[in-house]
């Protein structure tokens, strides 16, 4: 592989890739990031790499094995290029077929094509599911095109195009200027302008300077990071380029949980690649500018997605946070500048760079531009990541993207932001997802996770989870986060228990404004939203299971029981067998019963029972 | 703990304290557990006082200062995954197993480790067996799962 040197170069490099991709235009891509690996991709892969081989099609179509195409429920899936024919939920002995019907006599199989479940009918292109069209797939779109591990992919598709540009013609006050005029915030939640924290960071005297990629997506419900670093990471890669020329800044990091084993790969592929081509090191482009970068893994901490307490991660040391009087950006890793974005942020910095600000701030809301990805989950029908303008409003994304929830029950609410943000409820749908509506609703951004809830979900439980959450991974610097949090989970473990009073709920709520007030970082001040937001909102199931002690929702273990139907029970055993606890008794055909004080309420018989003879009340 | 391989990760590292989460990270994949005198050798050679790199050890989810079983199954615990029942799939493997997360059964065949997201959330709720990824996994799947290792574990021990 030869050192590109010059836009030219790479100009010419990229005009060979291409007309190569023309040459042949049949492509078979199999999406293939974490959820689809779950779901079997690697061995529609191999599959494909067989059948293609044995039926004389090696050499005449390409295959493409690229990261997450955002429709996980639907994976493994598989796209058909020229014409887009999107075959979803395959398994690896589907595919001789795919190869001899589709690929040799252009037949469309019915069989593998995707069925609207609201109209009934089949779709065959991917670009006419409802999922998709409703969709402005900026960041996401390209994750088709490339495969993560082929730096040549990305040329190919005009990757690094932004970063010559910017090299080789622009000087970083422009830069600044036109991610100024573009209107971008940060995407990791707390949508500060980047233009901002750029001018600040290049202007901070101190030097040598650095920046972050924050992948440290700890957010649970959130997966929009992990699609981009796995199924596009030289986009990544390019945008921190730009920021580092930009800054003035030779290192730059990108810190990815180690939960996300594939994103931490191929960003670590990708990093080589750039460096073996010369579009990272020494004097990148013959433009006299250098830099380099590395990837460092998280070790398994919530609190050290914050900016101060990562920058102390990466210097190996406890990622707890410090107070803030002395921004990252003056003095952050190593206690020198420090421009530390999101990977949405910095991905779409390339994307601004070559269509320009006015294209940019055209999407979504004046004070709000661009397009957003949300991680879709929970009880809906349509799961997965979802990337929209952001004056798209919620309903949008929950019953024309998502399909509305599963089994046609009412979706209730749906949580945005993950432990930081809010349960915003079905009347308040009309809401556009800008950082400002979200905000004042009680919620917010966040990093985008969103899950849905229905009427089996019981709000107290979510709130109760969030807290267990928080005051796990709570770090304990400071008091008010670390005991504050203890001391509202006690209070909604109470309530879910059925033994709390009226009084604990004002306390409840006295307690999470303190919190949100006095906590030393963002994490804890955010921390009491989700109960918050969920006693604003659905204090009706709060006041039914202190005043009743009943869960609504038939939930909350203490307050429900498993019994068994002696009319339906048909004293088949099944669920005598596969009850782990052994707490079913019964003899065979007869009626069978559940000893309550053994049962832990898993729910392992109620889903076992083919006679519906399991009832929980 | 083989030295060897201690020595192995260590390498082009000494005296270098900011990559001790980096060596702690390779230590736990390498022996899936981070022993208490492979925690004072790496104390020595960076120049961190054996306490830093105690307090690091313990502060991180990721680090294991008791070794682990032969299977290591993980509960995704995340939001979306507990919405759609979590909560039962953790309890079906502690009520099989009596072990609390984070435990490893007295026979070390399993260890139990819940986490508070991987990221898979569309497909939940997730358990991670061995670094195989099941999907929208119910308790009765778990515990069809479950046996079926321990069914091929007393097999390759016979054999």
């Amino acid at each position: 592989m030869r050192k590109i040197e010059s836009p030219e170069q790479l100009a010419s490099l990229r005009g060979g890739l291409r007309r190569k991709r023309q040459e042949q235009p049949v492509t078979v891509i199999v999406s293939s990031g974490t959820c689809g690996q779950a779901r079997g991709s690697l061995g529609v892969v191999d599959a494909f790499h067989r059948e293609l081989d044995k039926q004389g099609l090696s050499g005449k179509v390409t295959l493409r094995v690229t990261g997450c195409h955002g429709f996980c429920e639907q994976e493994p899936l598989t796209i058909i290029e020229p014409n887009s024919i999107f075959y979803c939920r395959l398994k690896s002995d589907d595919v001789p077929k795919i190869v001899s019907e589709t690929l040799i006599k252009h037949r469309v199989l019915d069989e593998f094509l995707y069925t609207d479940p609201v109209s009934g009918k089949k779709v065959i292109h991917e670009g006419d599911i409802p999922f998709y069209r409703a969709q402005d797939r900026v960041l996401l779109g390209q994750n088709k095109l490339v495969d993560p591990c082929k730096i040549e992919d990305y040329i190919a598709i005009g990757g690094y195009t932004a970063m010559a540009k910017v090299l080789t013609s622009i000087n970083p006050e422009e830069v600044i200027a036109e991610i100024k005029a573009s209107g971008l915030r940060g995407r990791g939640g707390g949508g500060f302008p980047t233009a901002r924290k750029w001018e600040t960071c290049r202007r901070a005297p101190a030097t040598p300077k650095f920046v972050i990629c924050n992948a440290d997506e700890g957010d649970p419900g959130a997966f929009m990071n992990r699609s981009v670093l796995e199924g596009n990471p030289h986009s990544v890669l390019e945008g921190m380029i730009i920021g580092a020329y930009v800054i003035g800044a030779e290192q730059g990091f990108i810190y990815v949980r180690t939960e996300y084993p594939l994103a931490v790969e191929h960003s670590r592929i990708a990093i080589e690649q750039a460096r073996e081509y010369g579009l990272l090191g020494k004097n990148i482009l013959g433009s006299g500018f250098s830099f380099d970068m590395r990837v460092v893994r998280g070790a398994g901490a919530f609190v050290s997605g914050e900016s101060t307490a990562l920058m102390a991660a990466l210097e190996g040391k406890l990622g707890e946070p410090r107070p803030k009087d002395v921004h990252t950006v003056e003095k952050g890793y190593g206690n020198l500048p420090s421009n530390l974005n999101n990977v949405e942020t910095w991905s779409s910095v390339p994307f601004i760079i070559n269509n320009g600000s006015a294209w940019f701030s055209a999407k979504g809301t004046t004070k709000s531009p661009g397009t957003k990805v949300f991680a879709l989950t929970g009880k809906v029908k349509n799961t997965g990541l979802v990337e929209v303008a952001l004056d798209t409003p919620l309903k949008t994304i929950l019953y024309d993207i998502g399909g509305g929830a599963i089994d046609d029950k009412e979706i209730k609410a749906v949580q945005v932001g993950g432990p930081s943000g809010g349960c915003i409820p079905a009347k308040l749908f009309d809401l556009p997802v800008d950082f400002e509506a979200l905000s004042e609703a009680g919620a917010m951004i966040g990093s985008g996770g969103m899950v849905v809830m229905d009427e089996g979900t019981c709000m107290v439980d979510v709130a109760r989870y969030f807290l267990e959450f928080l005051q796990d991974e709570s770090c304990g610097k400071c008091v008010p986060c670390r005991l504050g949090i203890d001391r509202m989970l006690e209070i909604v473990t109470d309530i879910t228990m059925g033994r709390a009073t009226e009084k604990q709920l004002s306390l409840l709520e006295e307690l999470g404004e303190t919190i949100a007030l006095s906590s030393l970082c963002g994490l804890g001040k955010t921390a009491p939203n989700p109960v918050l937001t969920t006693l604003r909102y659905f204090r009706t199931e709060y006041e039914a299971h202190v005043r009743e002690r009943r869960c609504p929702a038939g939930v909350c273990r203490d307050l429900i029981h498993y019994t068994i139907d002696p009319e339906k029970c048909t004293g088949c055993q099944v669920c005598l067998h596969s009850c782990p606890h052994g707490a079913i008794t019964g003899e065979k055909k007869k009626p069978h019963t559940i000893n309550e004080k053994m049962c832990s309420r898993c729910g392992i018989c109620k889903e076992e029972c083919k006679f519906d003879a399991v009832i929980v009340g | 703990m083989e030295l060897s391989k201690l020595d192995a990760i260590l390498e082009g590292k000494q005296s270098r304290p900011d990559q001790l989460i980096e060596i702690l990270q390779d230590m736990q994949d390498q022996f899936h557990y981070l022993p208490e005198d492979g925690l004072r050798i790496v104390a020595e050679r960076l120049g961190v006082p054996p306490i830093e790199v105690m307090r690091v050890a313990n502060f991180y989810k990721a680090f294991s200062l008791t070794p682990r079983g032969r299977h290591l199954l993980t509960i995704c615990m995340g939001t979306a995954c507990h919405v759609r029942g979590a909560p039962k799939l953790l309890d079906t493997v502690a009520g099989h197993f009596n072990i609390s997360p984070g435990d490893t059964t007295p026979d070390r065949a399993f260890t139990l480790e819940r986490v508070n997201c991987l990221g898979c959330c569309a497909i939940g709720p997730v358990a991670v067996l061995d670094d195989v990824y099941h999907d929208h996994m119910s308790p009765g799947k778990l515990h069809k799962l479950i046996k079926a290792v321990h069914k091929q574990d007393s097999e390759k021990g016979n054999a």
